[in-house]
């Protein structure tokens, strides 16, 4: 019988942070920029240039540490990390290495044997690196600053998890509570969250682990899902062949299914970390701490628990809707607003969650707001407006939040009501099919369906069916 | 001088700085880092029991900016002393494999 291994996993998380400008200077953000246009002196390292914390990066940090059961440190303070590269202009990456803003901490993943604890090692700030980009023509590297400086943080986890799927709820995990918070989109493919996987083998039941690797670039769950399992399998094979696993950097490639290792020897990783002198230490009071702590938002089980509690409305639908703070918060106000938990939920579980998937959207990029969703609704509700052009105001509404009492109007979409056209079309009708009211008055409640259809006909579907229905019996009873 | 310093060390050294020394520069080299820890030799004869590691010159600590943008395009200025430019961005030399 072959040897069973057990796969020992632990995480580096990288987190683009969603403020305004950088780290530590006053440039913007903003994605898409031309090159270089969001840079200066600090970002691009320039001699004699001075960097200065931004607070948010700072408030951002802790929160993400409280949220992840952290604890926060009191006083703490930036380092160098030295290394040459092109994408980073100083020569060094401002970091933190001996004293992390948040250390020793823990989120919850749900897994098959039931809730498992993944332990944060720590958090720390750093700055971004600048993008590379290859020249075919010219056979040399174009750099663009515009990243550089970009508030990150890094959460590292402890080795807690045993396999792909541990690792993917961790992530998720993550992703939830830092978009709860706002702190981050955290968008995989975009890389506003990135995840280094470290991995190792050992004979199942040894105490001691066995050599890790690092492995890169894996911009989606699948990618690192294929990839765990890539080097898990990679790594048994070394062992049963009874060579070693090498402790080294490898990056995934996902198109190939396969990884290779990274650095040369020349490129020692000694990174000859000290303080950085430039910035001065922060201290952390516990007032402050304490007013962070109250500024922390309900998260998604304490908000599952009240929604269970508040709204009639199917479990399944409360966990689909907390899933994002935004679509939560879109729910209570719309329904705060309408009256109609249900109705609202239908519509954020159908129309919306169809939307965002087609589009590949998060609910925070639709524009919907509440009182036009709720304005919707009790159209629809009131038999002002069929379900096909609900439907058709709710895709316009999604995309620019248009007032859906204006579309309405503009497209001509209103049903008609009890209106002097409508009684004529109905009079009409009864005197065209002779036939089918004296079945009716016979006691043929089927004939009532066929008039239905006819003035429905008629009035090209703008009138309601319902209010048609009761016209109808109120002139064929005179 | 009580320290002295290998050639490995200097090799070392000279791989993390990126930088290539003639044999002269080598041996002044060599010669000046030994000195430097023997001041790191000297200062570690103090006693600094109970003595807190300065992490900053100044005493000021909490310098913090407001997440307000306050830079716009400055491109022109900072790619103008570039050794090499395209489209707006710094050429250097190749670093894909």
């Amino acid at each position: 019988m072959g040897k069973q291994y057990e796969t020992v996993i632990g995480l580096e998380v990288h987190v683009e942070l969603a403020t305004k400008t950088k780290i530590f200077c006053g440039c913007s953000t903003a994605f898409g920029g031309a090159p270089n246009t969001h840079t200066c002196p600090v970002c691009m390292g320039m001699p004699g240039s001075l960097p200065v914390l931004n607070g948010k990066v700072l408030e951002y940090a802790v929160m993400v540490g409280l949220a992840a059961n952290c604890e926060i440190t009191r006083y703490c303070k930036f380092d160098r990390k030295n290394y040459f590269y092109p994408d980073n202009p100083q020569n060094y990456q401002i970091s933190q290495l001996y004293l992390p803003i948040c250390r020793d901490g823990y989120v919850e993943i749900e897994t098959q044997d039931g809730m498992k604890r993944i332990g944060i090692h720590e958090i720390h700030m750093e700055e971004d690196a600048g993008k590379l980009i290859h020249d075919e023509w010219e056979d040399c590297t174009l750099v663009d600053y515009n990243r550089s400086g970009v508030p990150l943080i890094e959460i590292v986890s402890e080795p807690d998890m045993r396999n792909a799927q541990e690792v993917i709820a961790f992530l998720e995990k993550l992703r939830l509570l830092i978009r709860y918070l706002g702190a981050s989109d955290c968008k995989l493919q975009e890389g506003s969250m990135r995840a280094d996987v470290n991995l190792s083998v050992r004979e199942a039941g040894a105490q001691t682990f066995g050599t890790r690797t690092e492995m890169k670039n894996l911009n989606s769950f699948k990618a690192i899902q294929r990839a765990i399992e890539g080097e898990r399998e990679r790594q048994i094979d070394l062992l049963e062949a009874g060579e070693k696993v090498m402790q080294e950097t490898r990056r995934w490639d996902d198109a190939k299914g396969c990884s290779h290792a990274m650095r040369s020897k020349e490129d020692a990783q000694d990174y000859r970390y000290f303080p950085d002198p430039d910035l001065t230490p922060i201290r952390i009071s516990e007032a402050w701490l304490s007013e962070r702590r109250a500024a922390l938002p309900e998260f998604r089980t304490e908000k599952m628990e009240r929604f269970r509690r508040e709204y009639k409305i199917p479990d399944y639908d409360i966990q689909i809707i907390t899933e994002s703070r935004h679509m939560a918060d879109l729910f209570e106000e719309t329904a705060a607003i309408c009256k109609e938990p249900k109705k609202v939920s239908n519509w954020l579980m159908g129309e919306m969650l169809r939307l965002l998937k087609e589009e590949e959207k998060e609910p925070e990029d639709s524009g919907i707001s509440p009182a036009h969703l709720a304005a919707l609704i009790m159209m629809k509700e009131k038999g002002e407006i069929n379900g096909t052009a609900a439907k058709e105001v709710f895709e316009a509404m999604f995309h620019t939040d248009v007032d859906p009492l204006l579309y309405v109007e503009e497209k001509g979409l209103r049903l008609a009501a009890d209106t002097d056209a409508l009684q004529k079309v109905l009079r009409q009708v009864l005197a065209d099919n002779p036939g089918s009211v004296e079945d009716y008055r016979g006691g043929k409640e089927k004939a009532l369906g066929f008039l239905v259809g006819q003035t429905m006909k008629v009035m090209k579907g703008k009138a309601n069916p319902g209010d048609v229905n009761r016209m109808l019996r109120e002139l064929l009873q005179r | 001088m009580a320290n002295i310093i290998t050639d490995e060390t200097i090799e070392y050294v000279g791989i993390l700085a990126k930088l290539e020394l003639s044999a002269g520069e080598r041996e002044k080299a060599r010669q000046d880092m030994g000195r430097m820890l023997d001041y790191i030799d000297q200062l570690k004869e103090l006693d600094t029991d109970g003595v807190e590691p300065m992490s900053h010159v100044l005493a000021v600590e909490n310098v913090l900016r407001e997440d307000v943008v306050t830079n716009g395009d400055m491109r022109q200025g900072l790619l103008a002393n570039a050794p090499g430019e395209k489209d707006g961005m710094f050429t250097v030399p190749r670093t894909f494999v």
